[in-house]
This record gives structure tokens, sequence and C-alpha cells, in this order.
């Protein structure tokens, strides 16, 4: 029996999905064994037409890392969706739209025009006597399930190597999850941090700080130092590397499947830390929190209810 | 499970009030061709019976099982047509009410306009309504010991009436005696019968019942738990007297070594002054003498002959070493009835309060013409001399934007029997000077018509100031009034020998601190928030905590009184129903969801979530929580969920109300 065959690939995304493949280490290795990978750009040599040759359904899974952001992101989904059995969004950006996904709160000429100013590139490019399509921008940043059907969903910015290993394995098991799962534990990352303890009974602030503020303390709660955690808000699974390194969690695992807003969540649970009752004190409280959108919705603007700024 | 939704829809007409500026029949119609409708009707008044009777048979007849009712406010009705879902055989909480009365029809006079807003409204409520699951209401036993704080006139006849129906109370008050400000008048309009002959035995009455623990000189410092079930702490400061030994002969006061008062008597408004052991009045009760350790010398100097040791001698009842104790009761009920406090007349300094020692306010004035006051009954001057004249002035601190814009409802007519009294007692020339009289209460007018034929002079006007700046000869040495007469028409110097100020009721200065720990709201003057201004006045938004007197509004004694035995009538019927019902709306944590993370905690108005070290995870008591959802707002992982407010039901109506096609 030949082995099942499953492909990767990247949208509008860093590349640290794909990292994270790498960051299996040895792992690797057992996948490669346990799998046939069919398609692989960041890695391996295969092209567009490699895929389109394939059979319909033949591949068993499709990891797509990266937000949805231009035409040719959008054939390559719709692509990989015929051929593949299962399609799973790897990655924030994938699940929830993602740090692209903040280009939302503008139109995308005006960025474009930000960055390259008179020098834009046209769609149709031409050079020397050579033409180029270049593909189109999207009116808004999609995750993936916003353009094609969406079996599961791995969180993080990235993935960490051992949710992805969990991933595959349960997958390419016996029984996959139901249909929609996340593949993370769905309880609030406090479930799991090591300074859990330390946190106050009664926590309310008097006062929010930006990590290059304060030095903190390596053991102590961070919220409970007026440094901005989500851990609360946000799905566990990541086992809290960024609390191990003494930095507070920006979120990057979403929220867990009870929340349908996951920057108005944490507004709204933020909000409710203040330690003051008086309008003036709880502006002052809450002013530190310089970029409200790109802190509460960083990784999760496109999926939110508002969706941002220019969604046409 | 996918039980198939069958949802009947009724539009009230609620005779005209909703007829005439919403389309009744449009939205019956509109509705019928909603998903999972099977019956729409329309009908004259859904909370009659027959339209009751319209539910019930459709439920039987269509197998109904789920009712959205669009008539008036749920604050009226819902309790009414959950009623007859459950007399129809269906759960009664499988049910939404759309306001299309207050929310519509009353607000709006475009027709069809307003015809479209209550189809929305309905279809956010159909879309709802089919994610409602069946409840069941909590029930609480209720505990049949009341606790009443404050032991003025209010508090006094709560427990009366009480220990009277065979309760237990406790009765919690601050000062070293009961009796509160009623204690302090001579006589009470518009009777004039004398205050202490009627509060004084109930006061004895208080102090005699076998049901009533008095707790005098003591203060509620905390308040735990819920309607049925309530845990207080009590402070008992040292009165340095044992209750239990004093026998009351009030030998020791005659014994201290001060041979006369030397400090301010509160109790006389200051008028008198008092030794550092003292009984605030002859019928005090408990009669049971009090050390100030702010002025007896052995507190002070620890170098006192304690002659008042010796006077009490064999009995042993004083003991200067006693300390502040604590109680902790359990008590089913509460009635809070602290009372007032008087507007400080400093505040308007136009009135020379405190610079010119012959303006006094009105409850100096109570004590001065009291036979048992710091001048035995006669009035006269800081100087001794008798007035010739007098001025009152009506409204000091009230219906007054820079102070208190409430009026305090008791000075016109305490104005009115304090000029009787003082004509009375010096045959003085009496003006008023009121803004304007108000007697609407039973005999109020008549009294005031009486004071008008004893030849009281009464002007219209707001006193501008009160000065010392004679014009003529004829006002050298007096204080005159400056004021505009708005009947005549021109401003007038009125020169009198005595000034009395009128002043208002307010909230006491830790008013907010009592309601907080009460866990009361209050209206925005500061006065207690009764639960409705007409259909529960004495209740409040906390279960099983009622309001007596002025603690909630200025009101005159007959009205505390009435208020006081509403109170306690709340208070039994709670008791005797022996539980009472917790509406189903509360919030609940999912365990297993729960990470633990405490941002919960301190966001419970009620007190209802405690965090569990052994399970590391949240709760809430169901029978404290009072379905706010601030809770649900704030838990960041979604873990709490609120019943009747799930977020899938939530979201349902916004999509239904946003969804017009």
């Amino acid at each position: 029996m030949s082995k099942p065959k499953v492909a990767f690939y990247w949208c509008a995304s860093c590349g640290g999905c794909e990292e994270t493949v790498l960051d299996l280490a040895e792992a690797v290795l057992d996948v490669v064994k346990a799998v046939d990978i069919v398609f692989w750009p960041v890695a391996m040599d295969f092209k567009e037409s490699d895929v389109q040759a394939m059979e319909d359904g033949s591949i068993a899974v499709a990891f797509i890392n990266g937000a949805i952001c231009n035409s040719h992101q959008r054939h390559m989904a719709e692509l990989l969706r015929r051929k593949a059995q299962t399609v799973v969004a790897f990655g924030a950006c994938a699940q929830l739209g993602g740090i692209p996904g903040l280009a939302n709160m503008n139109h995308h000429k005006d960025l474009v025009e930000a960055i390259y100013g008179s020098d834009a590139p046209q769609e149709i490019w031409k050079s020397n006597g050579y033409e180029l399509t270049l593909p189109r921008f999207a009116d808004k940043v999609q995750a993936l399930d916003r353009v094609i059907a969406v079996e599961y969903y791995v969180p993080g910015c990235p993935p960490t190597p051992k949710i992805t290993q969990q991933a595959l394995d349960a997958l390419l098991g016996g029984s996959p999850p139901p249909k929609g799962t996340v593949l993370a534990p769905d309880q609030a990352l406090c479930e799991d941090c090591p300074r859990r303890e330390t946190r106050p009974e009664k926590l309310l602030i008097k006062e929010f700080k930006r990590p290059h503020e304060i030095v903190a303390d390596q053991e102590k709660c961070l919220l409970a130092q007026g440094l901005l955690c989500l851990g609360p808000e946000t799905r566990s699974g990541c086992e809290a590397p960024c609390i191990k390194g003494n930095m507070p969690c920006t979120g990057c695992f979403g929220p867990t499947s009870r929340v349908r807003d996951f920057g108005a969540k944490a507004l709204s649970a933020v909000a409710s830390l203040a330690d003051s009752n008086e309008e003036l004190d709880i502006e002052r409280i809450l002013a530190p929190i310089a970029d409200p959108v790109g802190t509460f919705y960083r990784y999760s603007l496109p999926t939110s209810l508002a969706g941002g700024k220019f969604t046409k | 499970m996918s039980e198939e939704i069958r949802t009947g829809v009724y539009t009230c007409h609620c005779g005209s009030n909703i007829a005439a500026t919403v389309d009744v029949k449009a939205v019956a119609e509109y509705a019928a061709k909603l998903p999972n409708v099977v019956v729409s009707r329309d009908y004259k008044y859904m909370c009659s019976d027959p339209g009751q009777d319209l539910i019930k048979q459709d439920i039987r007849e269509h197998k109904l099982n789920r009712i959205v009712v669009a008539s008036c406010s749920p604050h009226l009705h819902e309790h009414t047509f959950r009623t007859a879902l459950a007399k129809g055989g269906l759960n009664e909480f499988l049910f939404q009410m759309v306001n299309i009365r207050e929310q519509d029809s009353w607000v709006h006079l475009d027709k069809p306009a307003a015809t479209v807003k209550a189809m929305d409204l309905v279809r956010a409520a159909v879309c709802r309504v089919a994610l409602h699951k069946p409840l069941t209401k909590g029930s609480v036993p209720i505990r049949a010991d009341v606790l009443v704080v404050g032991g003025g006139i209010a508090g006094i006849h709560a427990a009366l009436t009480l220990a009277n129906a065979g309760k237990k109370v406790y009765l919690v008050e601050r000062e070293p005696t009961i009796g509160g400000h009623m204690a302090k008048f001579d006589k009470t309009f518009p009777t004039l019968d004398c205050a202490a002959c009627i509060l004084t035995p109930k006061m004895s009455s208080v102090r005699a019942h076998p049901n009533i623990t008095l707790w005098s000189y003591s203060e509620v410092t905390q308040v735990d738990g819920y309607v049925g079930n309530f845990k207080v702490t009590v402070t008992r400061k040292p009165r340095y007297i044992m209750e239990d030994l004093c026998v009351g002969c009030l030998e020791c006061i005659e014994a201290c070594v001060y041979k006369e008062g030397k400090f301010v008597d509160e109790f006389n408004m200051g008028l008198s002054k008092r030794k550092p052991i003292y009984i605030p009045f002859p019928q005090a009760i408990p009669q049971v003498p009090v050390i100030d350790p702010e002025t007896c010398i052995d507190f002070k100097t620890g170098k006192c002959k304690k002659s008042c040791v010796d006077a009490c001698g064999e009995r042993h009842a004083i003991n200067l070493k006693m300390k502040e104790t604590t109680e902790i009761i359990d008590v089913g009920t509460i009635i809070l009835s602290t009372g007032f406090q008087v507007f400080d007349a400093h505040r308007s300094p136009e009135y020379g309060y405190g610079v010119y020692p012959n303006v006094y306010t009105a409850l100096e004035i109570e004590r001065l013409v009291n036979a048992s006051g710091p001048t035995s009954g006669e009035v006269v001057l800081r100087d001794g001399k008798r007035p010739k004249s007098v001025a009152i002035i009506h409204c000091v601190g009230s219906r007054d934007e820079k102070n208190n814009r409430w009026c305090s409802r008791v000075c016109c007519m305490y104005s009115l029997k304090l000029a009787h009294l003082l004509k009375e007692h010096t045959d003085a020339e009496i003006f008023n000077f009121y803004i304007d009289i108000r007697t609407p209460g039973k005999g109020f007018e008549e009294f005031y018509q009486k004071l008008r034929n004893e030849g009281v002079h009464f002007i219209r006007g707001k006193v501008a100031e009160v000065t010392d700046w004679a014009f003529d000869p004829s006002e050298e040495g007096k204080l005159v009034i400056r004021v505009e007469d708005t009947l005549l028409g021109f401003a007038r110097r009125i020169p009198v020998d005595m000034v009395v100020l009128a002043t208002g009721l307010e909230p006491h200065a830790d008013a907010q601190e009592v309601r907080r720990r009460f866990n009361l709201t209050c209206s925005s003057e500061g006065f207690f928030l009764e639960r409705h201004p007409k259909l529960a006045p004495v209740s409040t938004f906390t279960d099983g905590v009622f309001l007596a007197g002025a603690c909630q509004s200025p009101k005159d004694i007959p009205d505390t009184v009435a208020q006081a035995g509403a109170a306690a009538a709340e208070a039994l019927a709670l008791i005797d129903a022996g539980h009472v019902e917790i509406e189903p709306n509360t919030a609940f944590v999912l365990e297993e969801d729960c990470s633990g993370c405490r941002t919960c905690i301190p966001m419970c108005p009620f007190s209802a979530i405690t965090f569990s070290e052994e399970t590391k995870l949240a709760s809430i008591n169901q029978a404290l929580c009072k379905g706010c959802g601030t809770c649900v707002a704030s838990c960041p992982s979604g873990s709490i969920v609120q019943n009747l407010y799930d977020d899938e039901e939530i979201f349902a109506e916004i999509e239904g109300v946003l969804s017009n096609a």
C-alpha cells in the first residue's frame, strides 16, 4: 500500500510556519518515512503543473499556511482544495487572518502607494520586451476558511513543533477528530502557565506597562505586574514559551472554541481589569495600550465581527 | 437531538396603546412567514385570561414548543406569560417577550416605520427563542431571624412589628441610644402631640421585648451571603459600662469628678454641656450611660480617682478596659432604616450660621422649646434675652441648585410647627420666608390655615442674606433679613432678633459605604434606591434587603412608620413563604473549560464568585448571582455562560434584528 500523500503550501505568510516543519528536527525523518510529500515549494522542487497533473482527491492532507490576500493565493488554495481530501489551515494567518490581516485597517491601494510611491508595480509589468502579469490584490485579506472549505486548524504564530507533530499524528492516525476542530487544547493558557500560582485572587490593575518600560519579575504573573498578557484569552497548547522568556502572551493561538471574536473578548476582559470606576482614571490606566487594534486583533482582524476598517 | 422547533407568535394590541401606532395585523401576518413559526395571532389584550388561554390552547393543539409574545415590557407581564406557558404544559423559559409598546409604539409617531420596527423585533425574538433551553427555577430557604439597621422611629417600628409577629429581631443602632431624630423633637406636626410621649413607650417596648436583641453603640461592618441566608458582622464599640450589670441608677454620672458638664452635648445640638460619662437624654434606651474616652480624664491621663467606679460600687458595671467586640449573626432578611443627616447650615454662608450667634437651625430650636432641653423649654437668645421677633427661613439647603436640588418634604410643616411653638413660648412676631408652602398631607393644609389665623406672617421669597449691617436705628442690634417679596414685588429688609434655618434632609455622609456593604444602589441624590418607585417602594435590587424611612428619601413620621410597617410585612412574607424562588438567568462556570485565570473574581458586584484553591477553578453561587452578566463579559476564555443569554442566543437575536430582507 502506498504512503499517504501530503502537501505543504504557503500563502500570505512570513515563512515561520514552514520553519516549524523543519523544527521537527530528526522527527521530520519519521514524517518523511510515514508519508509522501508531493508538494512543498519552500523545500522541494515541484511546480504548480505537477499538482495540476494529480488526480482530484489524491492528496491525503494539504497543510496551507498564510492568509489569502491576492488572486494567485486564492487560485492555489482552490487548486489544493480540489486535489486534497483534507485541508488544514496551518498557523495563525491561515486560521484567523494573522498579521497580514491587519492590512484590512487600510485600503490596499493606499498601502501600495505608501510603500512604492509613484513607482507602484502595475498588474501587467513590462521590462526589456518581457511582460509579466502580477497577481491582483483581493479587496481584503481573508483567512483560509473564508475562501475554501477547511477541515482542521492548527493554531500558532508559528505552531510549535510539538503541536504540529500532534496534528500530524492525529490526522494520520486511525480516528481523526471531528471536522472543524482546532487541533489544540480548548482551555486558556493560564491553565498551563508556570506562573499561575502567583496570580492574585483579585487582580485589578492600576497602570498598564509596556514590556520595555519595566524589568519584569521572572516568577510573578505578568498581568499582576501590569504587563498586558493575553494568556487568559488565548488557547493553550504552546506550553508558554513567551512567558518562560519573560514576555507577555500576545495571543497567537487565538481564542477558545467558545469565543467568536478574540479581540472583542480580550478588550472586554482587559477593560474589566482596570482598577477604577472613574472614567478619566480608566482612560489613564488603559492609555499605555498604544495600539488597541494591533494589540487585541494582532492575529485575528479578518475573522473578527467587524473585519477591519476596509473590508471592500 | 434535533427537535423540530414549532413557534407560536402572539402580537398584542394593548387596546390602542400599541395598535394606534403599529399595524398589529401586519406584524402578525409577517411573523407567520418567519422560519419555525407555526401559529401567529394578534389579540386585543394578550395579558387577559382569554389572551393567555390562546397560548395554552395552541400549545396543545399545534404542539408548540416555543412562544413569542410581542406586547409590553417584560417587567410587567413576562411572569404572566411564563405562567401561561407552564399551565399549557411547556417549560416557562421556552419563551421570549418582545417589547413593542414602551420601546416602539409609545416612542414613535410614524406608523409604517413603527410597524417595521415591530417586525424587526419580532424576527429577532423568533430567531433567539429557537435556541432557548428548558430551565428550572432554584429555591433557597429563608431564615426567620431579621436584622434591622438603625434604631430611629423606622427601625423601632419595624423591629416591634416583626417581634410581635414572633420573629427574632436584631436591632443595631450606631448611637448610644435608640430614638433617632424623633427623640430630639418637641412636638410633632400637625397634631402637636408630644414626640417623647409617643416615642418613648415604643422605645421601652423594644428594650422589654423578648424577641428583640438590641445592640446600641454598634455598627454593621460586613454583610455576606444572600437572601434568606445573610451572615452579618456587627462591631460593638466599647461604652465602658456593662449593659448587663448596669441598673440605670445614673449615680456614676452624678459622681464624676467633673461637677458640671464641660463638653459639647451632641443630643442638645451643642446648646448644653455634658460630662465625659453621660446618658444622651433621660429616657434613653438602653438606660445605660456611656463614657467618652476623648474627654474622660482617666483615658487621657490615667490619673483620675475614678469616682464613677466607686459610685457603681458592688455592681461593678463600669469596666474601663472594655474592648471593641464583634458579633456574627445569621439572618434571613435585613431592613435598613439608617435615616438621614441634616443639611449643614454652614454650607449656605449667606444666612450667617456660625457667624451671628442668634442664627439657629431648626433642630436647635426643637431642643430649645423642649421642656427637657437645655433651657427647660425657655426660648431665649444666646444672651439670655427673649426674642421679640423671629424669622424662619424655609428651604435651607433644599430646592437649591448650589446645594441639594430636592425638596426635603418635611421642612414646610416643621417650620409651621416651630412658628406655632415659638409664638406660644415667646409671643414674638414670627415671619416665615418660603418659596412655596407645601402641605399635602392629612391635616396639613388645615394646620397651615390655623397658623395664618394665629397671625404668623408669610412672606414669599427666597431670602438673599441675613446681615447685621444696620441701615437705620430700627435695625441696630438686629439681624436683617434681605428678601424679595415676590407677592408684593419689591425688595424688603426685615429686622429680627432670632433667625431659624429650616435645614433640609440629605443622605448620611457614609451612605455610599453603607450602600456597598449591603449591595444596594443609590438614586442620584444619594438616598438608597427602591426596586420600583411605585410598585416596590420598600424592596431593593438585593433580594431580602428592605428599606424603611428617610434613608430612602426624606419623609415625615407617618410615612416613615407606614414604610417601616411595609418593610416588616415584606420581610414576614418572605419568612412565612419559607423559601424563595430564584430566577434561572444565572451565570455558571464551564468547569472543564475554566483555566483558573481569576479575571472574573473581582468583577462580581454581588460577591457570588469564589475561587477554589483545591480545584483551581472559579465557581458561582447560584443563589447570589443576579444574572447581571458582568463575569460573562469579563471571562477571557468564554468559559462562563449565562442562562438565557448565551452567545448563540444573543448572536441569533442580533442577526435576527439586522436581517431585514
